[in-house]
């Protein structure tokens, strides 16, 4: 018997972390000598308040969907999949390949060629882990890390070599050809007169990634492959037992979860950058961690959480914009997050299982 | 390569290595006691700020080592309440910890030193600088072994000295102690630690606690001996480097000196590409040698070349049961 109804196991514990780490992140804000308050103010205003702000919002949030399915699926079968990072990096030189090197005749065929090479490319990276997990019982955190090395500097050499455009000194290919280009919202919510999302970087990958929750979730809690690696995750000897092979639990859900980190290229390789750049990635393999923890693994939480990040995101930049409060304010934001929804998740879990437990006394 | 441009390799090789070392030896005590720790790279990087914070504003380097040493021993004792106390997941700790290292830092030192997160220049006392050894300008023309000694072995700061000499009493501390037999028993078997009336969360404690104590000086060797003064990310991998030279030596201290030695080495080489081209007549790609200490890993992982067996319990949190 649980000892907590289901909705506080879901709702009531990430809520209260998420305002412990709120509660933290305000105290460092007062530490620094600025006014929590009015830099959450500033934030709203500049993720929220304008369709401006928004499309920043939703470019961000498209990025971390990705990379938060990623972590999610893995945990779900209960594999620590730290290595989104170097998996959206590969991805992003498959999206660059793609729209580079095929003459794609419209958008939508480039989207579909260039969203496969990503998802291809991001699981390959993963492939390897996985196969050592599940072959030589390599620990998958720690070869997922040094994979996450591997691609930046792979990435690094290959935009200094091979991909680079002759004669510039920038590392970065060439301009992808126009018929790759995705759709923004600036050209799809565009009005005669009132134009949204004017200049923001959101796209058509937006509702890619929010498809990629929907699947996602079918395929945990509507197939059998779902069921197998849930089970998986719960028990490897039961599932054993079961007939379940974990080297095919293991093997497919990081080649998903790979697949998946891959795909965030679309979004900011294909749909905003339009090219290959250094650091394409900017963390959001990491960001992928907290969004699966505060998600609590589910891809519905995941596109909460999210959009929660994006906002953070934005809000960050605006803040040090116009504040002195650096960017790396957001990535305390982030490790506090992670901190309570993840590692401490059993300080909140303890007394509030304690104080349901007496409640359920006082009613009998 | 001339024996000049050897002993000066050398030389950086002892100086990078002293970082990975200290990290490396932090993170053997931690995970042989059953806590894994990928938060060395945070603890490094919270120490380096600290030591360099407090040497710049004390003008005292000794001040900024103690700061260093508190800074990361606060992250360790994050660690330690998440993954031994509330029993969390020590990854995602060791990974909410690099976050909290990497950001808090950075914002502390904007708003400390207003210098675009970093903090002011050390000199004079503010650092560590090297000491010569006894007689070493006196054997320094003496032919092989004056150069070896004055070049390679003389002219380090104290903390490369402490790094060498933490691999012997490591090891004697571990192999040769009550404390040691214990902590290498929490970390395989902690039921029968705690059936022999022995506290397991005491023990691992004590274990993470020396890891931030280690990480803090690594840290500190960073800002105020390497180099003079913080930079954001200044800890540039070195504690996932750590970790591997840690995969590498098999949670053993005496391999954990010849792995950081030669992690140490890489880094050097990828410094000097002009030697590598001198030697083997052709370039070897710099993010090739900066990637290779991870290549390693990998194999070594793989159990191509010798077999890795962590410690058993690492990474599970302890319940007695009732």
């Amino acid at each position: 018997m649980d000892v907590m109804p289901k909705w506080a196991d879901v709702i009531l514990i990430p809520l209260i972390s998420i305002l412990l780490a709120a509660v933290l992140s305000a105290l460092v804000i007062l530490a620094i000598g600025e006014n929590p308050w009015a830099a959450l103010k500033l934030m709203v205003e500049g993720a929220l308040g304008s369709t401006y702000g928004w499309g920043y919002t939703l470019y961000y949030a498209t990025n971390f969907i990705f990379t938060g399915l990623a972590v999610s699926i893995a945990f779900h079968a209960r594999l620590f999949n730290i290595g989104g990072e170097g998996q959206a990096v590969l991805g992003g030189l498959g999206v660059a390949l793609a729209c580079l090197y095929i003459p794609w005749p419209h958008w939508t065929v480039a989207l579909l060629g260039a969203s496969l090479m990503a998802a291809a490319f991001g699981a390959a990276w993963a492939a390897i882990p996985a196969f050592l997990q599940a072959k030589r019982g390599s620990h998958i955190v720690i070869t997922t890390i040094m994979f996450n090395f591997i691609a930046a500097a792979l990435l690094n050499y290959l935009l200094i070599g091979a991909l680079k455009v002759p004669g510039s000194m920038e590392p970065a290919t060439a301009t992808f050809p126009p018929a790759t280009h995705l759709p923004s919202f600036q050209d799809m919510f565009n009005f005669g007169e009132t134009t949204f999302f004017r200049g923001a970087p959101a796209n058509v990958t937006f509702f890619v990634a929010v498809g990629a929750c929907i699947a996602l979730w079918a395929l945990i809690w509507r197939t059998r492959l779902g069921y197998e690696l849930r089970s998986f995750g719960h028990s490897e000897s039961a599932a054993k037992y079961a007939g379940i092979s974990p080297t095919k639990i293991i093997m497919v859900t990081m080649l998903i979860s790979g697949g998946l980190a891959g795909m965030m290229a679309i979004n900011n390789v294909q749909g905003e950058a339009e090219r290959l750049v250094l650091n394409a990635v900017e963390g959001a393999g990491f960001i992928g961690i907290a969004v699966a923890l505060m998600g609590r693994s589910h891809p519905f939480g995941v596109l909460l959480a999210a959009l929660l990040f994006g906002f953070l995101y934005q809000g960050g930049a605006e803040l040090a914009l116009w504040t002195s409060i650096p960017r790396e304010l957001i990535i305390v934001i982030q490790a506090l997050v992670i901190l309570f929804t993840g590692a401490l998740d059993n300080m909140v879990r303890m007394p509030l299982e304690r104080l349901f437990l007496t409640m359920r006394r006082a009613k009998q | 390569m001339d024996f000049a441009t050897l002993l000066q390799m050398l030389d950086a090789t002892l100086r990078l290595a002293t970082p990975l070392l200290l990290a490396c030896l932090a993170g053997l005590f931690s995970e042989r006691a059953g806590i894994f720790d990928i938060g060395l790279e945070g603890k490094m990087l919270a120490a380096a700020f600290m030591s360099a914070a407090i040497a710049a504003v004390t003008g005292d380097v000794w001040l900024g080592l103690l700061a260093g040493i508190g800074a990361s021993l606060v992250l360790s004792g994050i660690h330690g309440l998440a993954s031994i106390t509330f029993r969390g997941n020590q990854l995602i700790s060791g990974v909410a910890i690099n976050f909290l290292a990497a950001g808090l830092t950075v914002v502390v030192a904007q708003s400390w030193f207003r210098q675009g997160g970093r903090t002011p220049q050390l000199s004079g006392d503010g650092r560590f600088n090297p000491i010569t050894l006894p007689f070493a300008e006196t054997l320094r023309d003496v032919p092989v072994i004056g150069p070896i000694y004055y070049e390679l072995i003389s002219g380090h700061t104290i903390l490369v000295y402490v790094a060498l000499l933490a691999v012997p009493v490591t090891w004697w501390l571990l192999y040769r102690t009550r404390f040691g037999l214990r902590l290498r028993a929490v970390g395989e078997n902690p039921a029968a630690v705690d059936t022999a009336g022995v506290s397991v969360v005491g023990l691992r404690f004590a274990a993470v606690g020396i890891c931030g104590v280690l990480c803090g000086i690594a840290g500190a060797y960073l800002a105020t001996a390497l180099q003079a003064g913080f930079v954001k990310d200044m800890s540039a991998g070195r504690g996932y480097i750590a970790l591997a030279a840690l995969i590498f030596a098999k949670w053993r201290p005496w391999y954990a000196l010849y792995a950081c030695l030669l992690f140490g080495f890489l880094q050097a080489l990828s410094l000097r590409p002009d030697i590598i081209t001198g030697v083997i007549g052709f370039r070897v790609n710099g993010q090739f040698l900066d990637v290779l200490p991870y290549i390693l890993t990998v194999i070594i992982l793989a159990g191509f070349v010798g077999k890795a067996i962590p410690p058993r319990a690492g990474g599970a949190p302890y319940v007695k049961e009732r």
